[in-house]
């Protein structure tokens, strides 16, 4: 999964935080976190189509899911990975 | 603050051109530099097409690059929309004079979960605009946000934040927004947006649309504050500030002739001042085209260009049976001193008509516009429209030193009561068709501006060499009975 940040804003890092958190809990070893700073590569910004900042895009497995936000909310998070049933 | 409020007092503010004909006249010079304007109205009414004029006017006329986000259509639709009316999006973003960046919302791919920002928006406009060092941008239309999250505080509090952006970006921006009812926009983006709004309007009267256009606010500016038609066409989009040309013309003393030697005989020997009105009123088949058709032929004569605008006969028409009287349009027409425009007048609305009578004039560049006839107007618009088209119509051709004919079919008793135009035009004839034993058409001058014209009805006959005036015989004329016994050809 993909996290879209930009700069080191609190809101960015707390969704970090929030998200190795979830994937520790639920996911152990089986996740990977690519961090991805727009401040550094804006092009990237595109391809995802990215507007809301932190966005977490989930393309495995399949559908790809986007939560934006600072991933506060753990449930939501675990229904958007599909780990629960909405 | 108050110090830089004042001196934006003493240098006025800057304004940037659309280069769209006309709209830069109602804004007095443009859109506000560096600042945002709105562009709001219904579905199709034309807010997304004056974006994108902007821009392209912008790189093509002042070499100022500009950025088009779009939330609606893809860059590959916006480049085939304005591929069809011959402008070549493409091209421009190969120079580098243009951007497009298409961004995609769909709500049901995203949740929300816990504090956002919108900072990957401002990262993306910040990359299209470095790319081409952007001085203009189109947003269109950015309430796409709105439903795409649904966290309004949040949304409004980005939404400030984009236009301290854009005015810091030093961008002079247009931001869409659609019309919903009385409300100028869905979110009510003129919260935002302050400084300029325009609004944009397609109205179906009688089943005739018509796009008007009206400056609501401009602040800092004075602006025309008129509803202005506009036209989307093949030339891109124009304006026109009708209402605004003014009655302060000049004159000349100089004479034209009417290509009728006895019309001119009765107009002191000399025919029209030029850059006059002329009205020439009659019943059916009084001879009304006939005259204004001698007028056209005196033209090209004389090597002038003329426009023949005519909502009866098509053209080829017209000039096969003026060939019966002696007049071959078709000579003029292959010199290019002679265009002849043939419509039905239900083609479209009265103001259209107006847009593109001027847009030709302007275009063309004549020296005699003939108008044939007006009243076949009274099928696409009220009295008191025809009459306030035909005005500023007037108005333009004196504005422009163009003499203009206009024929007028009547078919009642008073003709001054039945006319558009007659307050309005410097010389009014009047084409009798009386009938009684035999049918005799007569024609006699009601005024003429400035000179000093026969007062008398002369009969007309019309013949293989043209249009020709008889002896006046009054007591005759009223009975309907005349005897022609001089004939004086045209020319």
């Amino acid at each position: 999964m993909r996290l879209y940040v930009a700069g080191q804003t609190p809101k960015c890092l707390l969704a970090l935080v929030n998200l190795k958190k979830i994937c520790e809990e639920h996911l152990r070893d089986r996740y990977t976190i690519e961090v991805v700073d727009l401040l550094k590569q804006p092009q990237l910004a595109q391809g995802d189509q990215i507007l809301a900042i932190p966005t977490l895009v989930k393309r495995l497995p399949p559908p790809v899911n986007k939560m934006i936000g600072d991933l506060s909310n753990t449930e939501k998070v675990l229904v958007g990975l599909d780990l629960r049933c909405a | 603050m108050a110090k830089t409020q004042a001196q934006q007092k003493l240098t006025g503010i800057t304004k940037v051109p659309t280069g769209i004909q006309g709209l830069d006249e109602i804004l007095n010079g443009g859109l506000p530099c560096g600042r945002s304007s709105l562009v709001c109205g219904n579905a199709g009414c034309g807010k997304t097409f004056l974006g994108m004029q902007f821009l392209v006017n912008g790189a093509q006329k002042y070499g100022s690059p500009g950025v088009f986000v779009s939330f609606e259509e893809t860059s590959e639709e916006l480049r085939k929309n304005f591929a069809s009316i011959g402008v070549d999006l493409n091209d421009l973003e190969k120079r580098k004079l243009l951007a497009l960046d298409y961004i995609f919302i769909e709500r049901s791919e995203i949740k929300e979960t816990g504090e956002f920002d919108l900072e990957g928006l401002f990262v993306r406009l910040g990359q299209a605009v470095r790319s081409i060092g952007a001085k203009r941008i189109v947003i269109d239309t950015i309430e796409a946000l709105f439903s795409g999250f649904s966290n309004e505080a949040i949304l409004r509090a980005e939404l400030r934040r984009l236009f301290r952006w854009l005015k810091s970006n030093g961008l002079t921006a247009i931001i869409t927004g659609e019309r919903i009812g009385e409300i100028f926009t869905r979110h009510g983006l003129e919260e935002f947006v302050a400084d300029c709004v325009i609004l944009l309007d397609n109205n179906i009267v009688d089943q005739i649309s018509t796009r008007r256009m009206r400056i609501v606010k401009y602040r800092g500016s004075s602006h025309g504050t008129n509803e202005y038609p506009f036209l989307i066409g093949a030339n891109g989009m124009s304006v026109l500030p009708i209402t605004s040309i003014s009655m302060d013309y000049k004159v000349t003393a100089e004479r034209i002739s009417s290509g009728i030697e006895a019309l001119d005989r009765m107009l002191e020997g000399e025919g029209y001042f030029r850059g006059s009105s002329i009205l020439v009123s009659g019943s059916p088949g009084s001879g009304k085209t006939s005259i204004a058709s001698h007028f056209l032929d005196a033209c090209c004569r004389r090597g002038e260009k003329c426009l023949l605008f005519t909502f009866e006969e098509s053209g080829e028409q017209l000039a096969r049976n003026l060939e019966s009287i002696g007049l071959h349009l078709k000579i003029g027409v292959k010199k290019g001193l002679l265009k002849i425009i043939a419509q039905r007048p239900t083609f479209q609305g009265l103001e259209f008509h107006l847009l593109e009578i001027h847009d030709l004039v302007r275009r063309f560049g004549p020296q005699a516009v003939v108008v044939d006839p007006v009243s076949c107007f009274s099928c696409v618009g009220k009295n008191w429209q025809i009459r306030s088209m035909l005005s500023r119509l007037v108005d333009f051709f004196k504005s422009e030193n163009i003499t203009a004919l206009f024929t007028d079919l009547i078919n009642g008793n008073d003709p001054a009561e039945e006319s558009y135009i007659s307050s309005l035009a410097d010389t009014w004839i009047l084409l009798n068709n009386a009938s009684g034993m035999q049918r005799e058409r007569s024609l006699g001058i009601i005024k003429s501006r400035g000179m000093a014209h026969s007062d008398e009805f002369f009969p007309i006959k019309i013949g293989r060499e043209g249009l020709g005036l008889g002896k006046a015989r009054h007591e005759g004329l009223k009975k309907g009975v005349v005897s022609i016994e001089t004939f004086g050809a045209g020319r």
